[in-house]
């Protein structure tokens, strides 16, 4: 069996402008930020994201990499409204397909089970369907003839997701109470990068915890990279909760003066700067 | 009204009523997912649930169902919450950046879309949650920037884009001020009762669209004793209620 263990720099490599790339957690929960760093340092631009929007998608939209973002909302939980985000829209900076929370999740179902679209009652009557002309409707072929919005299918050429443990292989694990939707993420894209905080032996990842916390399955996945801390400053419970005062440093420090003593260097003095900071 | 020691009960307050007001969203609801969002949302579906309606659901803001002494009951993710809520046994409360006459409510943006004057939320779960289960809708400070004649973006669905879909409906809405339902023939919003101490034309001058309003309008309900006791002692004794609508 592969070792698809390798760093987040080579996953960046992997990673070309112009690419739809879907990143896991919600909100402020379970980002894969180290990888998001790390695509921050590189060259990689003009990117569609697909994202439930947290910083992930105030950072990458702040630096100016994001084309166009398709995302139901956009916060950092504890802080509503994502500051750079806000920031990004309000001087149009970038092109949206907002859709509604479930329709997001149909349309990763969608990709994942090779379906151009799937039907959904979520959007008809709102103004999702203004704001993406794109949008169609299907007619249900039975009795009831009930329209429904046709859901396409969220397709990915890449997934970035975080969990707590993976083996060498990339069977991936979440401790915490949420899966969220990082296994579809994996699924709904044609290559999947999957950091965790500890890579542990195949045999480790049942040994204290349910074989149903197994969330996401090797053959769904391109790459594996261990990342400790690899979520901060988001939640990656149990093994920590959100950084509240480093969030809160990020949502009110321009753009410039935090990405220059934040993010000029690697993942090592990113630790360096944030332990300094606080 | 007094309690063992003798010392009468202090009247209601506002954010009481408020309360009260929200609770009543909840009453016969049966066994259903409360989803209330905001501080007196949440401490309305929890009074209801320790009163009149005990068969409720509760998460605790997360992944968990528990029950109103913090035993989990149940496993509720994200993934399942959006499963149930299309499964239609669900009441939810949301907040609203603005509302309108038919009960269209935005939390998206403010101004035009494609490049809005203020980014706020986005869309979240409004348009699935007001196709599939009841909406309710909560506003901690009635003001006309709130209830504004038209909403700039379609988040939560009202009455004239509806269709007449099958699941959709608005119970009610609570203010600081008062109640209001859509009982009206061409299912406008209406004055369903207002808080003590609120006069019409507070309302009036509050509201940036022509609200009905009923010959008789009653005043909200005066919460019971027992009612009182479990959101002072119980339920909120830190009274982080008043924070969310004053006094």
């Amino acid at each position: 069996m592969s070792d698809k263990t390798m760093t987040a720099q080579e996953v960046v490599s992997r990673l070309h402008s112009g690419m739809t790339l879907g990143i896991g957690g919600w909100g402020s929960r379970r980002k894969p930020m180290a990888l998001v760093r790390a695509l921050l340092r590189s060259d990689v631009t003009d990117v569609t994201i697909v994202s439930y929007g947290g910083p992930d998608v105030g950072m990458l939209a702040a630096a100016g990499r994001v084309r166009k973002l398709v995302t139901a909302f956009v916060t950092l939980d504890s802080i509503p409204l994502e500051p750079h985000y806000r920031a990004a829209r309000e001087r149009g900076a970038f092109a949206l397909m907002e859709i509604d929370e479930a329709m997001f999740m149909w349309g990763l179902h969608a990709a994942a089970n090779r379906l151009p679209f799937l039907p959904v009652r979520a959007g008809i009557g709102s103004d999702v369907m203004r704001v993406n002309p794109g949008l169609r409707t299907v007619t249900s072929p039975y009795d009831d003839g009930e329209t429904f919005v046709a859901m396409p299918a969220l397709r990915l050429d890449a997934a970035l997701v975080h969990v707590n443990r993976a083996d060498r292989q990339g069977n991936g694990q979440y401790l915490g109470p949420d899966p969220y939707f990082d296994d579809l993420f994996c699924a709904a894209a044609d290559t999947a990068y999957v950091s965790c905080e500890r890579i542990v032996d195949t045999a480790e990842l049942t040994k204290e915890a349910a074989p149903q916390s197994l969330l996401i399955k090797r053959h769904t996945v391109t790459g594996v990279v261990e990342a400790p801390n690899g979520a901060h400053f988001t939640s990656c419970a149990p093994d920590y909760g959100r950084d509240e005062a480093f969030q809160k440093t990020y949502a009110t420090t321009p753009w410039p003066q935090f990405a220059a003593r934040f993010l000029g260097g690697d993942e090592q003095a990113y630790r360096s700067a944030v332990r300094e900071g606080s | 009204m007094t309690e063992g020691t003798g010392t009468p009960l202090l009247p209601p307050t506002r954010a009481e009523y408020c309360v009260i007001a929200c609770a009543e969203a909840w009453r016969d609801a049966g066994e259903i997912l409360a989803s209330p969002m905001g501080v007196i949302p949440s401490l309305g579906a929890r009074l209801a649930r320790l009163t009149f309606a005990p068969d409720l659901l509760l998460t605790d803001g997360e992944a968990m169902l528990v029950r109103p002494d913090g035993t989990v009951e149940g496993w509720l993710p994200y993934r399942q919450h959006l499963a149930l809520v299309t499964g239609g046994r669900r009441h939810v409360m949301m907040g609203a950046s603005q509302i309108d006459r038919f009960g269209n409510q935005n939390i998206s943006c403010i101004g035009d879309w494609e490049r809005p004057k203020r980014q706020l939320l986005g869309v979240r779960g409004a348009p699935v949650n007001t196709l599939n289960n009841p909406t309710s809708y909560w506003i901690p400070r009635h003001s006309r920037r709130v209830f504004v004649e038209k909403v700039d973006m379609v988040c939560g669905v009202g009455h004239d884009h509806a269709g007449g879909a099958r699941y959709h409906r608005i119970p009610r809405v609570v203010s600081d001020l008062g109640v209001f339902d859509f009982a009206t023939p061409d299912r406008t919003m209406r004055l369903a009762s207002l808080h003590p101490g609120v006069t019409l034309e507070q309302v009036g001058e509050a509201t940036a669209f022509a609200l009905t309003v009923p010959d008789a309008v009653p005043p909200t309900r005066e919460p019971t004793a027992e009612e009182l006791r479990l959101i002072r002692e119980v339920l909120d004794p830190q009274s982080t209620r008043a924070g969310e609508v004053g006094t």
